[in-house]
């Protein structure tokens, strides 16, 4: 039975000298209690302004989209307006500065967007652009990188438009999306004459709907989602874009959550490593009072309120920090979010991070305090060393054991699945356990090699490490895990844009043209090698979809059991096919063989990618009709080829043989390499006056956007990752505090014997540069093997060593903890001898 | 009638692959009220014994009755209970608590005891051995003589039946030590204690009724005083 009165009354006397140190050790843990409070309160905010702002996600009631031209007559009837987009990629040329880019062409007719408005700078651009005339809306990242400004030209295929207003923002669209594909408003009128809707071009027909309040929506959805799925049209209700858009931001929440978390989890590592030393400090008073009489249980008590209070307030500043700290969320989020952001208190999230705080901090301060049972009264008369291992105790094991279950249940609230949350406690733990052998591992060498021929402050500093109360396990977690989330950051954006760069070193294509007419061919054939150009590939490309697979129409299939039926996409898709009788070198035959058609009787066998081939469980000899522009044609598979999709060049899921599709309406694809940027730019923007209506894409386009792309996200995880950095900095900065007494003692002695200050100075700078160095290696030990596993069983890339920027993150790490204990190592030899050997 | 009694005990320790015995058979008793000194060399075996007797280990063989009660079978929270209600400690390190002040150190003891009066109490422990003026002031704003009076005012806090001292002047000078000895002595007899002091000064041993030889942790002679 425990005395809490008693021990109360104890605490508080206590606290009043050693409050100032438990404050140092719950410092570690506000950094990552803010982040956890910022971005849940964040994530909330952003779930309610989701859920307020729905209308505007969509800007109308109800999308039916199809990428074939169609009319909804029926439903115009009854519906309060009606709009149009007709958007396609196109390119777009500034003439100004000579210079054109792949867009997001859309062609708008009607009032939409019906809730929320095209923001526009002037504010009245939007007005004048729906006027009419040849005027254009372009988006404001396009207008910055062509330096256009209000007024300038901008040719949309074969119609210059005025630019009349920069678009600052669409319904339901992020700053992600305006770096993929950059907007260009036209009015529905200039469409038929920029001549950019052909045969082939991938051209997308958005219906806008507005209804009246008391509209039965769901009711007409009802009515017509067979036929719309039997015409393969697609549609959105505010619904079902609040759900959808409240799953991604759902992830991305819960994902920066699980970040800001490991950044709590370290700092209380740095907590509990902060307690193991000032429990040790405590050991003889804990032996004097059981020698008065005092039970094991209620001196645990005494020292565990002292620790929840400590961790009430720790918790609670690092929410408050948090609280403020959401204010600066939307501004580092900013390119990702699609609706206006309210930043207001979000008591939950609150409440979630201080309990959560006062949880593990006192979970990992029991692993220390728990060797208080072991302190025999005997301490008293002869000092022993009391402390146990994890073999001899039970009940330490037992909190370990609930910090695992704790960490598990805690991802399980944010994630929602079982191997998801799996994974990431298994990561957290093997994280923790790898550096928390490494640092074992070194204290044990240390011990057992230590050379006596090493000189002096060499030795001395490498002993400093495992001698009592050193802090070499809690820094090397700490610093070590921060490092390792950084480290995996910067490897795998290295990595992914050196996949995309890899393809320009060779003797790669570089450059693809597209949406090519049949009558064009041969001019920019001629255009391309006057410029000194090879034509690396000619390919025709044929439209089609898919009537039956095996006799069973889709409706048919819609009939099937779950096991047998196939994905209705598999229907749905508009595929885009070639015809050749041989492979290219971006493929390899896995199954069957390419079989050449060579007369009218001959069965016509078709080539599969394997990864489609699997997904929509095809196998050689299966039948399948397509349907080319309105004709049936009877196929077989005859063989499943293996893709390499990140090569550029056109990739195919079905290659048909050669004859077959000679007189079938087609477009083409040209493909070729340049020698440099100069020469990219001036070819495509030939190419875009001569043939308004091809596309573009050059690698070096690719690499610029995916390099802006991972910038904009790695920007927000290097955000998120900075606070474990911190909180490791932060630990780093208690423990050199806490054994800042220890230390004078320790250096005034080595004084009065004889040791110079530079040698003092050394001792602790060595010290520093062993301790940095080896959390700095061990936490890109573990970033190497993250930046593996992820390369090859995430992104299915090729893994290099990144040499460079893993010098880098080492050299930076080790610096600045040689930086900090440096500055520490000042202080200490400030402390005057005489007062410190009389105490 | 004995207020300790000590039968056959021994301690043994392992220390790698050998065993040391600290304490062979030892065998004593003490009667309530009287004071005893152990008295011995350095390694003998002393502070061993007197932490056997006092409850604060437990010997390897052999048993410690104190007021009737054996310790040999009580667990470590049991022997505390005891600790509290029957034995005052007197330590050569003074072994005060740091972070409490000179009164809140002597009321601990009657704290345990849940004595409504604790804090006037201690302030009476204080006053009778001088400090009166120094009951906020912590350990480290004393000097050594003025800790050991602290920590002997804590020592009577519990009215304990039987006081155990382990070198008490050990760490002070001569002139102080002496004061520290009469002290302990004076209020020994005010209170009635039993007193089992474990020194190596032997004109501190002869101040006691009875004194216990101790060398290689076999009593060679008991002096009756």
């Amino acid at each position: 039975m425990v005395d809490w009165g008693w021990s109360f009354i104890m605490a508080k006397r206590e606290f009043r000298k050693t409050g100032a140190k438990l404050i140092l050790f719950v410092s570690a843990i506000v950094t990552g209690i803010a982040a956890l409070v910022a971005v849940t309160s964040f994530g909330d905010n952003l779930s309610k302004d989701i859920d307020n702002q729905a209308k505007e996600l969509l800007g109308a009631d109800l999308l039916l989209k199809k990428n074939q031209t169609i009319a909804f007559p029926e439903i115009e009837k009854i519906a309060s307006e009606h709009s149009l987009e007709i958007n396609f990629a196109s390119m777009v040329y500034f003439p100004k500065v000579g210079d054109s880019r792949l867009t997001q062409v859309r062609a708008l007719e009607g009032e939409f967007p019906y809730y929320g408005t095209l923001e526009t700078l002037p504010q009245e651009a939007e007005r004048e652009f729906r006027s009419g005339g040849s005027k254009a809306l372009v988006e404001k990242t396009l207008m910055a990188q062509f330096g256009a400004i209000v007024g300038d030209s901008v040719k949309v295929g074969n119609v210059t438009l005025e630019i009349v207003g920069a678009l600052q923002k669409v319904p339901g669209q992020t700053g992600i999306t305006a770096t993929v594909a950059p907007a260009v408003y036209i009015p529905m009128d200039q469409l038929e004459a920029s001549g950019l809707v052909q045969y082939g071009s991938r051209v997308n027909y958005n219906h806008y709907f507005l209804f009246s309040e008391t509209f039965d929506l769901q009711g007409l959805i009802d009515d017509n989602k067979e036929i719309w799925d039997e015409d393969r049209v697609n549609f959105d209700t505010v619904q079902s874009q609040k759900e959808s858009t409240g799953r991604s931001f759902e992830n991305l929440s819960n994902f920066l959550t699980l970040v800001a978390f490991i950044a709590v989890l370290l700092g209380c590592v740095g907590v509990g490593s902060a307690v193991n030393v000032f429990v040790k400090e405590k050991l003889p008073s804990v032996a004097v009072l059981r020698c008065l009489g005092v039970k094991a249980l209620d001196i645990i008590v005494v020292y565990l309120v002292q620790i929840f209070f400590m961790g009430l307030v720790g918790s609670i500043i690092g929410a408050i920090a948090g609280a403020l700290l959401q204010f600066l969320l939307p501004l580092v989020f900013s390119d990702f979010l699609p609706v206006e952001v309210t930043v207001q208190l979000a008591w939950g999230a609150i409440g979630v991070g201080i309990v959560t705080g006062v949880i593990i901090s006192i979970l990992f301060a029991l692993i220390p305090l728990l060797k208080i049972r072991k302190v025999s009264p005997m301490m008293t008369l002869r000092s022993d060393d009391q402390s146990g291992g994890f073999g001899n105790d039970p009940a330490r094991i037992f909190v370990l054991f609930a910090i695992i279950v704790f960490i598990l249940l805690f991802s399980f609230f944010l994630l929602g699945k079982w191997d998801q949350t799996f994974w990431f406690t298994g990561f957290v733990v093997l994280s923790f356990g790898a550096l928390w052998l490494l640092a074992m591992g070194v204290m044990k060498a240390i011990r057992t090699f230590l050379p006596i021929s090493l000189n002096y402050p060499v030795r001395q500093a490498l002993s400093n490490l495992y001698r009592p109360n050193n802090q070499t396990v809690s820094l090397l977690a700490t610093i070590g895990l921060g490092t390792a989330m950084i480290g995996t950051l910067f490897f795998i954006q290295d990595q992914l844009l050196d996949e995309v760069r890899f393809a320009d070193k060779e003797d790669q294509p570089n450059m693809l043209f597209f949406d090519i007419q049949t009558s064009q061919v041969d001019s920019m054939i001629t255009v391309l090698e006057s410029e000194g150009l090879p034509i690396l590939q000619h390919v025709p490309i044929i439209t089609m979809g898919v009537s039956e697979v095996n006799g069973l129409s889709k409706m048919d299939n819609e009939e099937l059991g779950d096991e047998e039926r196939r994905s209705g996409s598999f229907y749905n898709r508009e595929f885009r096919v070639t015809y050749r009788d041989s492979l290219i070198n971006t493929e390899e035959l896995v199954d069957g063989v390419l079989r050449p058609y060579n007369a009218e009787s001959d069965s016509i066998f078709v080539s599969m990618e394997e990864g489609y081939a699997e997904r929509n469980h095809v196998n050689i000899g299966d039948e399948i009709v397509f349907n080319v522009q309105g004709r049936p044609l009877t196929t077989y598979v005859g063989s499943i080829r293996k893709v390499n999709f990140r090569r550029v060049s056109t990739n195919f899921l079905v290659v048909f043989p050669d004859k077959v599709l000679d007189n079938a309406p087609k477009f083409h694809v040209l493909i070729t390499k340049t020698k440099n940027d100069i020469a990219s730019a001036n070819i495509q923007n030939t190419i875009v006056r001569q043939f308004p209506n091809v596309s573009v894409v050059n690698l070096s386009m690719i690499v610029e956007t995916l390099e802006d792309l991972l910038g904009k996200i790695g920007f927000v995880i290097q955000f998120m990752a900075f606070f474990s950095i911190l909180t490791g900095i932060l630990v780093l900065i208690s423990s050199l505090l806490i054994s800042k007494f220890q230390r004078v003692r320790e250096n005034i002695l080595l004084r009065t014997i004889g040791a110079e200050r530079k040698v003092l100075i050394k001792i602790n700078i060595l010290e520093y540069l062993f301790l940095g160095s080896l959390a700095a290696g061990g936490g890109l030990v573990l970033s190497v093997l993250a930046s593996f596993l992820l390369s090859y069983f995430v992104f299915e890339i090729a893994f290099s060593l990144p040499w460079q920027p893993l010098f880098l993150v080492f050299g930076l790490i080790t610096g600045l903890t040689v930086f900090l204990g440096w500055i520490n190592s000042l202080n200490i030899l400030k402390a005057n001898t005489m007062d410190i050997l009389r105490t | 009638m004995n207020i300790l009694s000590v039968e056959n005990l021994t301690k043994t320790y392992r220390s790698g692959n050998r065993e040391l015995t600290v304490l062979d058979q030892v065998n004593f008793e003490v009667e309530q009220g009287k004071t005893l000194s152990i008295v011995g060399p350095s390694g003998s075996g002393k502070t061993t014994l007197l932490g056997l007797c006092a409850g604060l280990d437990v010997a390897s063989s052999g048993s410690v009755l104190m007021d009737g009660k054996p310790l040999e079978n009580m667990t470590e929270d049991q022997r505390a209970g005891i600790r509290n209600q029957l034995v005052g400690f007197i330590f050569q390190n003074f072994q005060l608590l740091q972070t409490l002040t000179a009164l809140e150190n002597v009321m601990v003891p009657l704290e345990l005891k849940k004595r409504k009066d604790a804090k006037e109490k201690a302030k009476e422990l204080l006053e009778n051995v001088g400090l009166g003026d120094r009951l906020t002031h912590y350990p480290n704003q004393l000097s050594g003589g003025e800790q050991q009076r602290v920590s002997i005012a804590r020592a009577f806090a519990n009215e304990p039946k039987i006081l155990f001292a382990d070198e008490p002047t050990g760490n002070l000078d001569t002139e102080t030590g002496e004061l520290i000895e009469n002290l302990i002595f004076n209020l020994n007899e005010q209170h009635g204690t039993t007193l089992i002091l474990v020194t190596h000064d032997l004109e501190l041993a002869a101040r006691t009724h009875h004194s216990l030889h101790i060398k290689g942790g076999k009593i060679q002679e008991a002096i009756n005083g």
